[in-house]
């Protein structure tokens, strides 16, 4: 393959896959919206289109129409910037993320993901390492009491239960070998070689340092609407509060896509084609997520940093120890 | 290194579509302000005080502490990575690493700086 | 390759020009700001050189770890820019200018030593495609690197010491401004 040829199958490969990740957060939203209506007994969306399925568009419509309110003190350039640095990290760990195998399209050999990095798990860690500058930002420059505080709160919980969260995978790595998301997915060929379960307290670990990381339900703090009203977005409207919503929900997404392709066998699975296999794994996470929000009340913030430090963090290092233990005598 | 250049395009194609949707909104979105609307938001009050607040120094603490323990876990990253060729010396000596810095953990809890109240 | 100079010079370009703005700017938040993108352009330098390791730890433990530090201290001080002006120096002109001269030779003299491609030759060492990923930083740094390692843990250790310190110093301050 020629150099351009390479750098247009990349192109390509890019806008689909943010095209995908567009349409999966919109998607999300709607899966939501319907999971927690029916666990609450109520129907969810379903005025717009069969089973509410236009809701999503519906709302981008809204959204795009809404005035922009930008109060008077906020910092501008960094009250700019903000949202865009919440969104381009939450969408950058999609680009290790192997969605399916090789596959041969015309003529050429295409993986199925945007850039095998020989560090490609570092290279996940390092982005959401950045996501937690959005929440920062958002919350000084906003110019709100509310927004300071959320921000600050967020981004505390953040760090928090980042270093849990870079450790919870490090017993899988003891056991890989290998930081390369493909080469992780080729060692999960048979069912009982997913990682969940050489390494069950590493998924739990992983899991939950993920919500929190993703600041969801019951972690969900740093909008704790009953007293911080929308914590660091407050004074966000219009496509600026929409750059918010979506990368929440593409943070969501990145972290099921990690989380399959490191602990579920990633796109791997008999008779349904790869990609299916990989959505379906997705798709079931991210109702877990769901289902932990319409089920679980939100934690007090002295239990969260507790929780994170006294109780995860030394687990997570035990968890290493004992994996490497294990795995070498 | 395409597989760099790969993420660099990434990088520019989402830059680019967040500036475009900036831009297609502004275009057809209404813009109204006067100086009610345009006030920082503090339940329908007029806002008291400056929004920069001053917070607990405990956020500083906790920033500081995760500075260290993420030093800590980054050696352990390729440390996990090359254990198959390492070694039991490398697993001893790891150990003894990660044992100081658990002894760090528990002095400051000890001394209660993990304690949030 | 023509691509890989293009990024080189613009990475570069972000990596002197974010840290020059960095240093000219009255608002903290935005040295913060520009900080980050110097590091972020400098990662990309370190990656260009496949040092890809060293590239995404100056990510995930300056860019991701330390400024967040920075970023919550100035917050934390509340500093917004303006209130610079009004603090007198503490240091005279002269001194500030020993003290740049100082680290003006002292950068001379680590640029002097600094392996130049004319001077690679005595210093070359067997360098495999992968040399700067992280399996083989791993064997040297757990082996041949292992005494510095094992040291890193001690200096953490008093890291973690003195963070105990501040936050008990801190903590007492604190509660006399409550009360």
């Amino acid at each position: 393959m020629s150099y351009t040829e390479i750098m247009l199958i990349s192109s390509i490969k890019v806008i689909v896959v943010v095209l995908a990740v567009l349409t999966g957060c919109a998607y999300s939203t709607w899966l939501e919206r319907k999971l927690v209506g029916h666990f609450q007994h109520r129907i969810g969306p379903n005025v717009a289109g069969p089973f509410g399925l236009l809701q999503p568009i519906a709302d981008a419509i809204k959204l795009v129409f809404k005035e922009d309110i930008v109060p008077n003190n906020v910092e501008r350039i960094t009250y700019a910037l903000a949202p865009i640095v919440v969104f381009i990290p939450a969408l950058l760990s999609f680009a290790v993320v192997p969605f399916g195998d090789k596959v041969t399209m015309f003529g050429y050999q295409i993986d199925m993901v945007i850039s095998d990095l020989d560090i490609g798990v570092l290279f996940v860690f390092a982005v959401t390492s950045l996501g937690v500058y959005g929440i920062v930002l958002a919350g000084w420059s906003s110019g709100s009491k509310y927004s300071l505080l959320g921000g600050v709160r967020s981004s505390a919980q953040m760090i928090s239960y980042e270093v849990a969260y870079g450790l919870s995978i490090i017993g899988v790595l003891v056991i890989a070998g290998t930081l390369s998301m493909k080469e992780l997915v080729a060692q999960q060929s048979s069912f009982f070689d997913w990682f969940i379960f050489r390494q069950p307290v590493g998924f739990v670990l992983y899991v939950i340092c993920a919500i929190a990381e993703t600041n969801r339900a019951p972690f969900d703090l740093p909008e704790a609407e009953s007293e911080l009203v929308a914590g660091y977005h407050t004074e966000y409207s219009s496509m600026r509060f929409a750059m918010f919503f979506i990368g929440e929900y593409a943070n969501m997404l990145a972290v099921s896509c990690v989380a399959t392709t490191i602990f579920l066998g990633g796109w791997q699975g008999p008779l349904l084609p790869p990609i299916i296999w990989f959505a379906i794994k997705v798709a079931l996470f991210m109702s877990f997520y769901i289902w932990l929000r319409a089920t679980l009340p939100r934690l007090r913030y002295d239990q969260l940093m507790n929780f994170g430090w006294k109780v995860l963090f030394p687990l997570a290092l035990l968890n290493v120890m004992v994996t490497a233990l294990i795995y070498r005598l | 290194m395409s597989e760099y250049l790969a993420i660099i395009i990434f990088l520019f194609v989402g830059i680019g579509l967040v500036l475009f949707t900036f831009f297609l909104s502004r275009l057809i979105r209404p813009a109204n302000p006067y100086p009610e609307k345009t006030q920082n938001y503090e339940c329908a009050e007029p806002p008291i005080g400056s929004s920069w607040i001053q917070f607990n120094n405990r956020f500083y603490i906790f920033a500081l502490i995760f500075v260290i323990f993420d030093v800590e876990a980054i050696f352990l990253f390729p440390w996990a990575v090359a254990f198959g060729q390492l070694g039991l010396y490398a697993l001893v000596e790891m150990m003894i690493f990660i044992f100081i810095l658990l002894f760090g953990l528990f002095y400051a809890w000890k001394k209660g700086v993990l304690k949030w109240v | 390759m023509l691509l890989e100079l293009v990024i080189f010079y613009v990475a570069a370009v972000f990596a002197i020009g974010a840290a020059l703005l960095m240093i000219l700017q009255r608002n903290p938040v935005a040295s913060v700001l520009y900080l980050i993108v110097s590091l972020l352009a400098q990662a990309t330098l370190y990656i260009q050189l496949s040092a890809m390791f060293v590239g995404a730890i100056l990510v995930i433990v300056y860019a991701g770890a330390i400024l967040v530090l920075f970023l919550f201290v100035i917050m934390l001080l509340n500093l917004r820019g303006e209130q610079f002006e009004e603090k007198r120096p503490r240091l005279g002109r002269a001194t500030k200018m020993v003290i740049s001269l100082a680290l003006l030779v002292e950068l001379l003299m680590i640029v002097k030593q600094t392996a130049f491609p004319e001077r690679m030759d005595r210093l070359m060492v067997e360098a495999t495609p992968d040399f700067g990923s992280v399996k083989p930083v791993a064997e040297l740094l757990y082996t041949q690197y292992l005494y510095p390692f094992e040291l890193t843990s001690i200096l953490l250790l008093v890291a973690i010491v003195g963070a105990v310190i501040m936050a008990k110093r801190g903590r007492t301050d604190h509660d006399e401004e409550d009360k």
